[in-house]
């Protein structure tokens, strides 16, 4: 694997692949000293054209704690803001010959582009409304632990499933490893077609008591300006995930942010089904996983680096 | 009657050309036989028989095993001049079409500023008077500034010799308006090319909508968008005894409508270009606006097969490139940020022949009469290597392989939508109007054929 553009391009096994590497890493995480020579005298670029709090964080703590040279680059106050082209920021960016650039973009594509500008490996930290797939690795990996594994597992993904790339990337992910998916929203907000990639739809939440985990998305206020909805409120009427809606034995996920008493009550979010702390925990040694896969899994880890305590590879290297 | 009685071009030499033993295809004219094709005087001199014709100080092209079809007209490119001459000119675009075997072509107002004024119609006309490889009409807007509000002075942008009227790139969204354009017509004549789309329903949209926009996460411009606005206009049209012609159809229903209105005895003409009868929406999979970001969309399979099953049944009486170029700047940006169109002059017909003819969805004879067929609708002749005829002939070598882009474009833009696929048919001489517009170098040193 050179890159992670989607994960539409992972087999389940690549995908195992990966999370067994976070297994391993998890362990890192409870130690004194968390952190690992394994990426020493690497750069790696982390380029944000969009703001973000979770992605951009544990993509850049995961780096650090591999050990690598870290360059952080936001479109706001840099020179996006002068008008300058991705293909001329990659490939300035390019010049301090990284062995990674993380982006995160608001247009679909912008990372399999970035990656055909540059030598470094790209992975992509959502593009438009394309595509999550360190979300998506994350959310698995969540289950994973939770669960053991997703074969036959129902889970429901509730809510603007038109513009997420969460949607999307679960969506492939979660049937990519055994998962039953149902995508449910207003008919506004489900993308036509959508079914050929593999999932029901339901357009309310009748039925959503056979899921085992509830995935819920973020609805974004906006949304309401372009009669995608009536109102806030008819939508948390309808589509909204409170403890009433939710049974004791079923799970909770969200990506974050969350528009509290919107797509989740305060209540549902709190409550011990709700996974949502652990998914951001998750994310940092998934992160840290899929840079390992990029960068020291593929071509093997660079020599000389015998000191310090490299994680043992669990299961198979890409 | 010539095509330059209402087109412009740079005035050259006659040529006098004998094309030995070509196989000569013109099956509106009903010719298809082989034969030496004597051009004298900017004419078909003769169709003699294999071997016959007498040289007489004409250049003598030995044409055994290659084609001679009448060339080739677009009604639907875009010259980008005046105002973004780094993307294209007169000169470029037609020595582009040129070399894809056209004679004659028809460029879009959308240009900055638009074609809105006498003066910008007769300035465009002087400039390709002065540097146009083959035969170039030029349109108006039907709106002043195409912003859709206000007609232009429609008689007086017809005595300055523009050919008809279109807001192309951008649709007619008014509905009165349109009807006053349809109206204005039976005083000032020309045909209005319409580019239909409701942008209600295409509002920010990168693509066809459908499984693959839902796959990709982009806003999707739905089919309806376009098939309810050719429905509105062919009623207009239908209620005004108006003549349109629909411009780049892209979906099924929109052909049905256009079929149901020419029933009707609507006077309505439509286009189809060969992106959208070579490709669909999978194309988008890939992400790369070169290939697959054009407005309309690729669309889907049973779209494209309706848009063939239109060519075949004279739904659709003309193959039209809309031929966009685009720098690279405007094409090397994520998909949704990119700009919209595909070149396609010279490629047209090689395209058509290796997606279309060879395969067997549509015969030879059919592709040559629709690569033609955009003069009529535009009130102009169409070309035909008929005896008498002016000589307007495109000679074709059918088994020759080429890589698309391998040698570079005569278009100043390259963001082809074939770039890089192998191609079968290659156009090698094109006569326009008389005179040799174009030949494919390696053909006139003799290291082909």
């Amino acid at each position: 694997m050179k890159h992670l553009l989607s994960i539409e391009q992972l087999s389940r096994a690549e995908i195992e692949g990966i999370l067994d590497r976070a297994e391993s890493f998890a362990e890192v995480g409870r130690r004194d000293i968390k952190k690992v020579p394994t990426l020493r005298g690497r750069t790696v670029v982390s380029l944000f054209y969009e703001s973000s709090t979770r992605t951009s964080s544990s993509f850049d703590l995961a780096a650090k704690r591999l050990s690598a040279d870290l360059v952080s680059v936001k479109a706001a106050g840099s020179s996006v803001e002068k008008g300058e082209s991705l293909k001329d920021t990659v490939a300035t960016l390019s010049a301090y010959d990284p062995a990674a650039i993380v982006i995160r973009h608001p247009h679909a594509g912008a990372a399999q582009m970035v990656a055909g500008w540059t030598t470094a490996a790209v992975v992509n930290a959502g593009d438009g409304k394309h595509e999550h797939p360190s979300q998506a690795l994350l959310d698995v990996y969540t289950l994973r632990r939770r669960l053991g594994s997703l074969e036959g597992i129902r889970i429901w993904i509730v809510g603007d499933v038109l513009h997420s790339r969460v949607a999307r990337s679960n969506l492939i992910a979660f049937t990519r490893m055994g998962a039953e998916v149902t995508v449910c929203g207003p008919p506004t907000l489900i993308p036509r077609g959508i079914e050929e990639l593999g999932c029901e739809v339901s357009y309310g939440l009748d039925g959503i008591e056979e899921a085992e985990v509830v995935y819920a998305l973020r609805m974004q206020k906006e949304r309401m300006s372009e009669s995608f909805v009536p109102s806030l409120r008819e939508y948390a009427a309808s589509f909204q995930i409170d403890s009433r809606r939710l049974s004791p034995r079923q799970l909770l996920m969200h990506p974050g942010p969350v528009n509290r008493g919107v797509e989740l009550s305060g209540e549902a979010i709190d409550s011990p089904q709700s996974l949502i702390t652990e998914q951001v925990a998750a994310g940092l040694v998934v992160r840290m996983a899929i840079l390992y896969e990029l960068l020291a899994g593929a071509e093997g880890a660079p020599s000389g680096e015998g000191e310090g305590s490299r994680p043992t590879p669990i299961g198979t290297p890409a | 009657m010539s095509l330059t009685d209402r087109l412009d071009v740079r005035p050259g030499e006659s040529a006098h050309l004998v094309l030995r033993r070509a196989t000569v295809l013109d099956p509106v004219a009903g010719i298809d036989s082989v034969h030496d094709v004597v051009v004298r005087d900017g004419e078909i001199a003769a169709l003699a028989a294999p071997g016959e014709a007498d040289a007489d100080g004409a250049e003598v092209v030995e044409a055994e095993g290659l084609h001679a079809f009448p060339a080739f007209f677009d009604p639907h490119v875009h010259l980008r001049t005046p105002g973004q001459e780094h993307k294209e000119d007169v000169e470029t675009g037609t020595r582009a079409a040129a070399a894809g075997g056209y004679c004659g072509v028809i460029a879009m107002a959308n240009t900055s500023p638009p074609v809105s004024t006498a003066a910008d119609v007769s300035a465009l006309r002087e400039m390709a008077r002065a540097g146009a490889s083959v035969p170039v009409g030029f349109l108006a807007t039907v709106t002043k500034g195409m912003e859709g509000h206000e007609l232009t002075e429609m008689v007086e942008l017809r005595e300055a010799g523009a050919l008809g009227f279109s807001d192309d790139g951008l649709p007619i969204v008014d509905a009165g308006v349109m009807r006053r354009a349809l109206q204005y017509q039976h005083l000032c004549g020309g045909n209005i090319a319409l580019h239909e789309e409701d942008p209600a329903l295409s509002r920010d949209g990168a693509m066809h909508e459908g499984p693959v926009s839902a796959a990709l996460g982009l806003a999707g411009i739905p089919s309806v968008s376009e098939s309810t606005m050719v429905a509105r206009d062919a009623a207009l049209a239908g209620y005004e005894s108006a003549r349109i012609h629909v411009q780049h159809l892209s979906a099924a229903e929109s052909v049905e409508v256009v079929r149901g209105a020419k029933a009707a005895g609507v006077r309505i003409s439509a286009e189809a270009s060969p992106h959208h009868l070579c490709l669909t929406d999978e194309a988008a999979r890939s992400l790369d606006p070169q290939r697959a970001k054009m407005n309309p969309p690729l669309r889907g399979e049973r779209d494209r097969q309706a848009l063939t099953e239109g060519l075949r049944d004279g739904t659709i009486e003309c193959v039209a490139t809309d031929h966009a170029p685009h720098q690279p700047e405007e094409k090397d940006v994520p998909f949704e940020q990119a700009a919209m169109g595909v070149t396609g002059l010279e490629t047209a017909f090689a395209a058509l022949h290796t997606e279309l003819v060879l395969p067997g969805v549509i015969d030879l004879g059919l592709l040559v009469e629709r690569m033609a067929g955009g003069a009529e609708p535009f009130d102009l002749e169409r070309p035909s290597v008929a005896p008498g005829a002016e000589a307007n002939v495109v000679l074709c070598d059918l088994d020759a392989e080429w890589t698309v882009g391998e040698d570079g474009y005569e278009s100043r833009s390259a963001n082809s939508w074939c770039a890089g696929q192998k191609l079968t048919g290659r156009v090698l001489m094109t006569v326009a109007a008389g005179q040799v517009a174009f030949r494919l170098r390696s053909f006139s040193l003799g290291v082909a054929a």
